[in-house]
């Protein structure tokens, strides 16, 4: 399956909904998107990742590299994921050490709300 | 005895080709359904790391993955001729205390390999000048499953 990427906005945090597989073929549209959103202002974000089927190390890296261009602007990248394939690579990579991870939208806005 | 063997260039797109193919080798062979995404992720990061290499230094050369079933086993070998610079590298071990600190290469070449490491039953990582060469296996059924 392709990647499908979209976003919206919701107050202060913008989400962005991936669905597909996050590989080496198709982690750059991410990475550019990322990119874009940091480049116009969006320091907050929350990437949905409960219809990714797929992700890889190269995925990894380029949620790492939009981690480090949001904390240059004292922002925030967090994950909504409760798949467990998904999880095992991050808990391989200690990554869950590093972003929050969240079972779902409303519990990431909910804790975004309250660190504002 | 290798049952499969395929080359392919060093384009991202084959990466997902390379890694369906051992999907569905696996099945064949008789590995457990609950063991497929790992062989899926694992040979996929294998083959990404490969290519990464690959285009760097040779992108003209192909890469060569060899699947075998063999002794009870369902073998996978992922082969590349990009030179590398990681030889005496303990691979077995890799962790990533500081991944925001790490420039974006030696995260990516890393975390590749942290994954095998971390998903594949049994893993063997070979570099050399001549190129990097990774082995790993995964328990499979006696003989393989029919091929109906």
């Amino acid at each position: 399956m392709d990647l499908k990427l979209d976003h919206h906005s919701e107050d202060s945090l913008t989400i962005v909904e991936v669905e597909g597989e996050i590989d080496v073929y198709t982690a750059p549209r991410l990475r550019e998107l990322l990119i874009d959103l940091v480049n116009k202002g969006n320091f907050h974000l929350l990437v949905n990742m409960e219809k990714v089927d797929f992700l890889d190390s190269t995925g990894l890296g380029v949620l790492v590299g939009g981690l480090k261009r949001v904390r240059a602007h004292d922002g925030s990248l967090e994950l909504v994921c409760t798949q467990e394939r998904i999880l095992k690579i991050f808990r391989i990579t200690g990554l869950t050490k590093v972003f929050g991870i969240y079972a779902s939208v409303d519990e990431a806005k909910e804790a975004h709300g309250r660190d504002k | 005895m290798a049952t499969v063997e395929l080359t392919f260039s060093a384009l991202p797109a084959h990466v997902r080709t390379a890694r369906l193919l051992a999907t569905a080798i696996a099945r064949r062979t008789g590995v457990e359904e609950s063991l497929l995404d790992e062989v899926r992720l694992a040979v996929g990061e294998a083959c990404s790391r490969a290519v990464e290499a690959h285009r760097l230094h040779c992108p003209g050369e192909p890469i060569r993955i060899e699947l075998c079933d063999d002794s009870g086993r369902f073998e996978v070998i992922v082969t590349d001729s990009a030179p590398s610079d990681e030889q005496g590298r303990d691979y077995t071990s890799l962790r990533f205390d500081d991944p925001l600190g790490q420039l974006p290469g030696t995260l990516m070449s890393g975390f590749g390999i942290a994954v095998i490491v971390g998903l594949a039953d049994d893993v063997e990582v070979f570099p050399s000048q001549k190129g990097m060469r990774i082995r790993m296996s995964w328990p499979a059924a006696a003989g393989g499953l029919s091929p109906v």
